[in-house]
C-alpha cells in the first residue's frame, strides 16, 4: 500500500484493537470472577482469590443433572443432524434439480428466523397435538436448527473434492457402497466432525428455543438463566459459566482446525 | 449380507431420481413436517381466540387476537421499542464493525489474518448466556466499570449519561443504554464477518485502477470500496436486526422491566396462557423480517452471505 495510507492505517489499527478488546475482555472478566472470594456482590477489585467455588459447584446435584441433560440432548441432536444433513448433501451436491435452492433456504430458516419464533411455533404445535414435553421435545427442536452446521460444512467439502476420485473408484471396479465407504466418507470425515462439533456447541448453549420446548427439566443454559434471575449462590454460577465457556469454545477451535484446509482451498 | 446391501446400493446408483429422493426424504420430512408444520400451526393459532372467562382456546377462525394486539397502545409501544432498538443496534454495529473488517480484509498479513478471523469466530460461537451475564457483572453498581470510571475520575460522566431521560436509569444494568451496549457486544461478530467477506472479494486491481485514474484514498474508498462492501453490511444487518428483534433474554436480564416483543410473546403464552395472542405477536417479527429480507435481496445481500 502507498505511504499516504499510513495515517488511516494507524486509525484502523487502533479501531481494530479496541474492537477486539471489546469483544474479548468480558469473557476474561467472567473467568476472573469464578475465583473471587466475594459471595454476595460483583465487587471489583476482587477482595481475594479462592478455588472454593469449584468444589462447591462439584457437589451440587442440580448442576450435574443439567450437565447430563445438556450432553444427552446435544449428542442426540448432533447425531440426528449429521444423518439428516449428510444424506441431503449427498443428494444435492452433484445434481441440479428444481428446488435445490429451496433446500438450502429451508435448512437456514430455523436459525435465520428469530429464536422466539422457532420456539413458540414448536411449542404451540407440540401442545396442539398433545405431545408431552420431555427430553425428546428438546431434541426435536435442537436437531432442527443444528442441521444447518452439518449441511453447510459437508456440502462445502463435497463441492471442493474432485469427482474424478469417485469415477476412478468406480472404474477400478468398486461398487457404489464401497465407493461411498472408502472414497467419499474418508473425504468428508473431518467436515462431518467439524459440523458435528459446531452442532454440539450450538445445542449445548441454546436457551431461547429450549425454554419453549422443555418441560420441568433444565439444561445448563436454563439452569443459568434461572440463577441469573433468582441467584442462590452467585459464585457457583460463575464457575458454571467458565465450564460453559470451555464446552462451547473447545469444539469451535477443533472445528476450525478441521476445516482450515477448506478455507485455504478457496483462495 | 453384504451382497444384498451392495445390491441395494447398486440398484439405487442407477436410478438417480429415486436415490436423490430417498436421500432427501428424511430432511424434507423433518423440516417440512416438524418445522414448517409448526410455523403453519402457529399461523393458524393466531387466528384462534381465547375465551376471556374460561381461558379455553376456541378453535374457530377469527381476527380477534390481531384486533386485541393492535388495539392496545402498549403493544404498539412494544413493537416500536423493539424495532427502534434493532435499528440502532444494527447501525452502530455496522459503524464499529466496518473498520475492523476493513483492517482484517485489506491490511492484515497472511499470518495475522487467521488469528483475527478466529478472534471474531470464537466470541460469535461461544456461549451467548455467559456473554450476557458477563455484562451483568461489568455493569453492576459495585462492578468493574464503576471502578474504572472512578479511577479515571469520570464517574460524573456516567451520572450525566444515566440522567438522560428515557434511555437513562438508576444504573447501567437497568437502562436502555446498558441493554443497547450488550446487544451491540453480542451481535458485533455477526456484522464483522460478512463485511470482511465482501471486502475480501474486492479485486485489488480495482483499487489500483482507481488510484491510477487519479482517485485519492478517500475518493477510492467512497466510490469503489464502499459500494462494493455495502451488500456485506446489509448481510450483516440481517443478523443483527433479526437477532435483536427476537431476543428476550437480554431485555429480561439487563434493562428496566419494559417489554420487548420476545418477552411479550413469552408472557402471553406462558403466564397468561393466551397462545393465540402470543402467536399473533410472533407473526410481527416474521412479517418485519420478510420485508427486511426482501429489501436486503434487492440490495444484493444474499450474494454476500
Amino acid at each position: 500500500m502507498p505511504s499516504k495510507w499510513n495515517f488511516g492505517t494507524i486509525g484502523l489499527k487502533v479501531a481494530t484493537i479496541l474492537g477486539f478488546l471489546f469483544i474479548h475482555i468480558p469473557i476474561f472478566i467472567i473467568i476472573m470472577y469464578a475465583f473471587s472470594t466475594d459471595e454476595k456482590t460483583f465487587q471489583f477489585p476482587l477482595p481475594g482469590f479462592t478455588l472454593k467455588w469449584f468444589g462447591v459447584a462439584w457437589d451440587r446435584n442440580d448442576i450435574w443433572e443439567a450437565i447430563i441433560l445438556s450432553s444427552q440432548v446435544a449428542s442426540i441432536s448432533t447425531v440426528m443432524a449429521i444423518i439428516l444433513g449428510t444424506l441431503a448433501c449427498l443428494a444435492v451436491y452433484r445434481s441440479k434439480f428444481f428446488g435445490r435452492e429451496v433446500i438450502s433456504f429451508l435448512v437456514i430458516l430455523p436459525i435465520a428466523l428469530p429464536g422466539i419464533v422457532t420456539g413458540i411455533s414448536l411449542r404451540s404445535a407440540m401442545s396442539l397435538f398433545g405431545i408431552p414435553f420431555s427430553t425428546w421435545t428438546i431434541v426435536i427442536a435442537h436437531a432442527t436448527f443444528c442441521i444447518v452446521t452439518v449441511y453447510n460444512n459437508v456440502l462445502a467439502r463435497l463441492r471442493r473434492s474432485s469427482h474424478s476420485m469417485v469415477e476412478a473408484s468406480m472404474d477400478l471396479g468398486a461398487n457404489p457402497w464401497q465407493t461411498f465407504r472408502f472414497v467419499i466418507l474418508p473425504n468428508i470425515a473431518t467436515a462431518l466432525l467439524a459440523g458435528g462439533m459446531l452442532s454440539f456447541a450450538l445445542s449445548f448453549d441454546e436457551v431461547i428455543v429450549t425454554t419453549f420446548t422443555a418441560g420441568q427439566q433444565s439444561t445448563v443454559p436454563i439452569w443459568m438463566l434461572t440463577e441469573f434471575i433468582r441467584p442462590r449462590q452467585r459464585p457457583v454460577t460463575n464457575v458454571v459459566a467458565v465450564f460453559v465457556i470451555l464446552v462451547t469454545t473447545l469444539p469451535i477451535l477443533v472445528a476450525y482446525y478441521l476445516t482450515k484446509e477448506d478455507e485455504g482451498g478457496k483462495k | 449380507m453384504t451382497s444384498t446391501f451392495d445390491k441395494f446400493f447398486t440398484f439405487l446408483f442407477y436410478r438417480k431420481g429415486l436415490a436423490i429422493f430417498l436421500l432427501l426424504a428424511p430432511l424434507l420430512i423433518w423440516l417440512g413436517v416438524v418445522y414448517l408444520g409448526s410455523l403453519f400451526t402457529l399461523l393458524i393459532q393466531s387466528f384462534f381466540s381465547i375465551d376471556s372467562f374460561s381461558g379455553v382456546i376456541k378453535r374457530e377462525f377469527t381476527l380477534e387476537s390481531y384486533y386485541d394486539l393492535f388495539r392496545q397502545s402498549t403493544n404498539w409501544d412494544i413493537i416500536i421499542r423493539t424495532t427502534t432498538m434493532a435499528f440502532t443496534v444494527t447501525i452502530v454495529s455496522a459503524i464499529i464493525a466496518f473498520p475492523i473488517a476493513y483492517y482484517m480484509a485489506m491490511y492484515a498479513g497472511p499470518k495475522l489474518k487467521p488469528v483475527l478471523y478466529l478472534g471474531v469466530m470464537l466470541p460469535l460461537w461461544s456461549s451467548y448466556l455467559v456473554k450476557v451475564y458477563s455484562w451483568k457483572l461489568i455493569m453492576a453498581k459495585e462492578g468493574i466499570l464503576t471502578w474504572c470510571l472512578e479511577e479515571l475520575g469520570l464517574l460524573h460522566v456516567l451520572d450525566v449519561i444515566l440522567a438522560i431521560p428515557v434511555i437513562g436509569g438508576t444504573s447501567l444494568s437497568f437502562s436502555y443504554i446498558g441493554m443497547f451496549l450488550v446487544f451491540v457486544y453480542i451481535w458485533l461478530p455477526y456484522m464483522i464477518l460478512p463485511i470482511q467477506a465482501s471486502l475480501e472479494r474486492i479485486p485489488k486491481s480495482l483499487l489500483e485502477a482507481s488510484s491510477d485514474l487519479g482517485g485519492g484514498p478517500a475518493q477510492t474508498f467512497r466510490k469503489v470500496v464502499l459500494p462494493l462492501a455495502f451488500p456485506g453490511v446489509v448481510a450483516g444487518s440481517i443478523f443483527t436486526f433479526s437477532l435483536t428483534l427476537g431476543d428476550y433474554i437480554i431485555p429480561t436480564i439487563i434493562g428496566n422491566s419494559s417489554y420487548f416483543i420476545g418477552m411479550a410473546v413469552y408472557t402471553h403464552q406462558g403466564t397468561a396462557g393466551n397462545i393465540p395472542l402470543a402467536a399473533a405477536f410472533s407473526v410481527i417479527p416474521i412479517v418485519i423480517m420478510m420485508v427486511y429480507l426482501m429489501i436486503a435481496k434487492r440490495l444484493g445481500a444474499f450474494d454476500a452471505l
